[in-house]
């Protein structure tokens, strides 16, 4: 019954999203001063929509919840013998039940822009609920024709098939429901980029309704990939943390894409120049969201992420994908032209920065791109083609250095033209670091050049990072401003991570006796004992493992190798030693003939530096969403004071005061 | 005495096939080089071989038995003294272009260095448009 209410819900929402679609289209043909009379039916139906489809995932996470066996999905992904949370969090660890919470964040995002957003002109917002719905439509035919989540199984399954053993982790609870919330924040600016262009609307207004979106999806995918990389670092047992899997660059396309639109957006905002590049971006970043949808949800890769294997369904979104995409990319052919060119700076600027590192990140997203693609393009041809870090790490950073160059430099410089010379300082402290940290690295020892350059750019970033507040009254610097200034440096905390993982990590793989110590860097580690534990639904195999640093007290660490029953599979649970410098990761691998157990321990200096600095990052990000939103407020507030205040002259008769402008 | 030779051809034919599961892994599938900087270099090398049975895995990252006799090949031959590209070539020569992440310009992979190239014409064609006529845009303003 309640799985019933979840599926009239799902039919209910499409019908509204068509009703969107079509009243916010009406509102375009209305003349301007007039409502359509069709036209004021878009804000409630986005409004109802989102209600509607968040409830159909509610009944979804019910049914998990229950264990409704009767359900084809429930049966197939869960097990009633499962902790609660994984049961819960099994509802998005599948095809159908992701693309439910997929398009439960569109809809939501939709109604809360229909709800809360009065600044733009009618018209606008008309056709971005237009666009918004017929993103919508799309998704809801997608889910009720080719990937029903509510469907029954004619008889009740005995027994659940369970979740994959690698899923049942609380980085799964977090990580795609954050990223698939960035991902679809993104559709609303696409949809907003879509209506400004229609409507002829591609203004600083509309930059600032815009640019809350887009820091917000900013955030959540920061956080995302983030949350993600960490998952994959702890979970697969090889202390890797970015295998440049595809499925890792369907997540990264996206950011690399808000992170352009971002600082074009607040260009756009603040100084009205770059408007035909701010839309691009906008349709980019959406269409890289779908294509990364594409990739994880159709099944044309093969990977622990890809639950589904069903190339009807993948034939469905790529068909959606061509509609919207090329859909986006003909209006904005046809309208482009149409949109004035905006406000000119000079080549040393801060526009002038911002342009450059867009056009980098683009490059980067370019070359992420074609090296996730090229391989499954030649596999159509049955030409089998590896493409991995050896490519993807310098091809990367040909862009990338240049990019983090002007990054040091970009936010020191003045709006629309700036000389050079004034920075001289700056720009010789920054030379210095790089040159100077380099130098001094190569002076202890060989190490490979990309983290060497990683280490010296990530010391001039962390210094020119916080060069903007020089000679400022700390206390008067706007929130925003912080926002950017913790963000940069968050970049460099993170580089820096990278770069000493990439140049100093120490590995040690040895047989190990029970009782057997062994050496890697400062550590001395000793397998004290191996002893079989059980967990709800596993049984595994746990080593004692005594970590002493330079011969201090010891630290025990417990890895296991797990074996989950249903579906049976093993994993291996590595165990982590955090220390402020650096992590001690330890894994226990089979047992030699001899009784010996297989032990592998790293030693990553400073490698949690990684994700220090993308939360960092995403702080960056709310921080600046914090800042705009109290400007926002105090605007709204002294501008209704005003209003108030000229009703309250007018009611006196006295003459209206003549304005300062 | 043929049967016997037979026999033991036969079964050191069938050995390989029997390794992939029941075996247990080979001694250098584990274990390390007892040489720094051997194993550097075995270590750097595995770093760019595909584990074939895994999703984009390189066989340094990889439980896969599989993943684990490649390593024992690698660490084993490094140690005979074979250098790193020799032994990527015996590994291509006997599991195909797909086992190397290295990337090889071929005639298959060519696209791959060409389109990086176009983006960099095209990226400083797009900077040279949007920042560079700034500046003629200012001399014409000055000027008129």
């Amino acid at each position: 019954m309640i799985a019933e209410i979840g599926l009239a819900a799902l039919w209910l929402a499409a019908a509204l999203a068509v009703l969107q679609m079509v009243s916010g289209a009406a509102s375009l043909r209305a003349a301007q001063g007039e409502i359509n009379p069709l036209a004021i039916y878009a804000r409630p139906a986005a409004i109802v929509q989102a209600f509607l489809a968040v409830l159909a995932f509610v009944t979804l996470l019910y049914s998990f919840a229950v264990t409704d066996l009767s359900l084809k999905l429930v049966a197939s992904n869960s097990h009633s013998m499962k902790p609660m949370l994984y049961k819960l969090t099994g509802t998005w660890g599948n095809h159908e039940g992701s693309m439910l919470l997929w398009v439960g964040v569109l809809a939501a995002s939709g109604g809360l822009l229909a709800g809360f957003e009065k600044r733009l002109p009618e018209r606008t917002m008309g056709a971005t609920l237009a666009v918004q719905g017929f993103v919508a439509l799309g998704f809801y035919a997608f889910l009720l024709f080719a990937s029903n989540p509510f469907e029954r199984l004619p008889v009740p399954a005995p027994e659940g098939n369970g979740l994959n053993p690698l899923l049942q982790d609380i980085g799964l609870a977090i990580h795609p429901p954050t990223l698939y919330a960035g991902y679809v924040g993104l559709s609303v600016a696409f949809s907003l980029a879509m209506g400004a262009l229609m409507t002829r609307e591609v203004n600083p207004a509309f930059a600032r309704v815009m640019r809350p979106w887009v820091l917000g999806a900013w955030v959540l995918l920061t956080l995302g990939i983030t949350a993600g990389s960490y998952w994959a670092y702890y979970e697969l047992g090889w202390g890797g943390w970015w295998f440049w899997d595809p499925v890792e660059n369907a997540s990264l396309m996206p950011w690399l894409a808000a992170t352009a639109l971002m600082h074009s957006v607040s260009v756009l905002a603040a100084r009205d120049a770059l408007r035909t590049w701010t839309i691009m971006l906008g349709v980019l970043a959406f269409s890289m969201s779908m294509l990364g949808t594409f990739l994880v949800r159709s099944g044309v890769l093969t990977s622990v992420h890809a639950f589904a294997v069903d190339p009807e369904r993948g034939a469905f979104i790529l068909g959606l994908l061509g509609l919207y995409i090329g859909g986006a990319f003909t209006i904005f052919a046809l309208r482009a032209g149409a949109v004035a060119e905006g406000k000119r700076f000079a080549v040393v600027s801060r526009e002038g920065a911002l342009v450059f590192n867009n056009v980098m990140l683009s490059a980067i997203l370019a070359i992420v791109l074609l090296g996730t693609l090229y391989p499954l393009l030649t596999e159509a041809f049955d030409v089998r083609v590896s493409v991995g870090p050896p490519y993807f790490n310098p091809a990367g950073a040909i862009f990338a250095v240049p990019m983090l160059l002007v990054m040091a430099v970009g936010p020191l410089l003045r709006w629309k033209s700036d000389k050079p010379a004034r920075l001289q300082f700056e720009l010789a402290l920054i030379a210095a670091l790089v040159i100077g940290v380099i130098a001094l690295v190569c002076f202890f020892g060989q190490f490979p050049l990309l983290p060497l350059l990683g280490l010296g750019l990530a010391a001039a970033l962390a210094v020119a990072a916080f060069l903007p507040l020089k000679g400022r009254n700390l206390r008067r610097v706007p929130v925003a401003t912080w926002g950017m200034v913790i963000a940069h440096f968050g970049i460099a905390v993170s580089l820096f991570g990278m770069a000493c993982e990439g140049a100093f990590s120490q590995e040690r793989l040895a047989a190990v006796a029970p009782g057997g110590t062994e050496q890697i860097g400062d550590f001395a580690f000793t397998l004290q004992s191996v002893t079989p534990v059980a967990g709800p639904n596993w049984t595994a195999l746990e080593a004692q493992i005594a970590v002493s640093q330079n011969g201090g007290e010891p630290v025990i660490l417990t890895p296991q190798a797990r074996n989950f029953w249903s579906p049976p599979q093993s994993t291996s649970e590595s165990a982590l030693l955090t220390k402020w410098n650096g992590q001690l990761y330890a894994v226990i691998g089979n047992q030699a003939e001899d009784g010996r157990w297989q032990i592998r321990v790293w030693w990553k200096p400073f490698v949690t530096f990684i994700w220090y600095g993308g939360i960092l990052i995403a702080l960056g990000g709310v921080l600046a969403i914090a800042g705009r939103v109290r400007v926002d407020v105090k605007r709204r507030s002294a501008a209704s004071k005003g209003a108030q205040r000229r009703a309250d002259l007018e009611a006196l008769g006295a003459a209206d005061p003549v304005p300062a402008e | 005495m043929i049967r016997w030779v037979l026999a033991l051809a036969l079964s050191v034919l069938a050995l390989p096939l029997g390794a992939q599961d029941s075996m247990p892994p080979a001694p250098y599938a584990y274990n390390q080089l007892d040489d720094p900087r051997l194993e550097a270099e075995a270590s750097a090398l595995m770093h760019t071989l595909r584990c074939l049975k895994c999703q984009s895995q390189s066989i340094a990252d990889s439980d896969a038995p599989m993943a684990g006799d490649m390593r024992h090949q690698v660490r084993s031959r490094i140690l005979a003294g074979e250098s790193p590209e020799q032994i990527r070539i015996w590994l291509i020569a006997r599991y195909g272009d797909y086992v190397s992440y290295e990337p090889e310009v071929s005639s298959t992979t060519w696209p791959l260095f060409a389109i990086p190239v176009l983006v960099i014409l095209i990226v400083a064609g797009v900077l040279l448009r949007r920042l560079g006529k700034r500046r003629s845009d200012d001399d014409e303003g000055a000027a008129a």
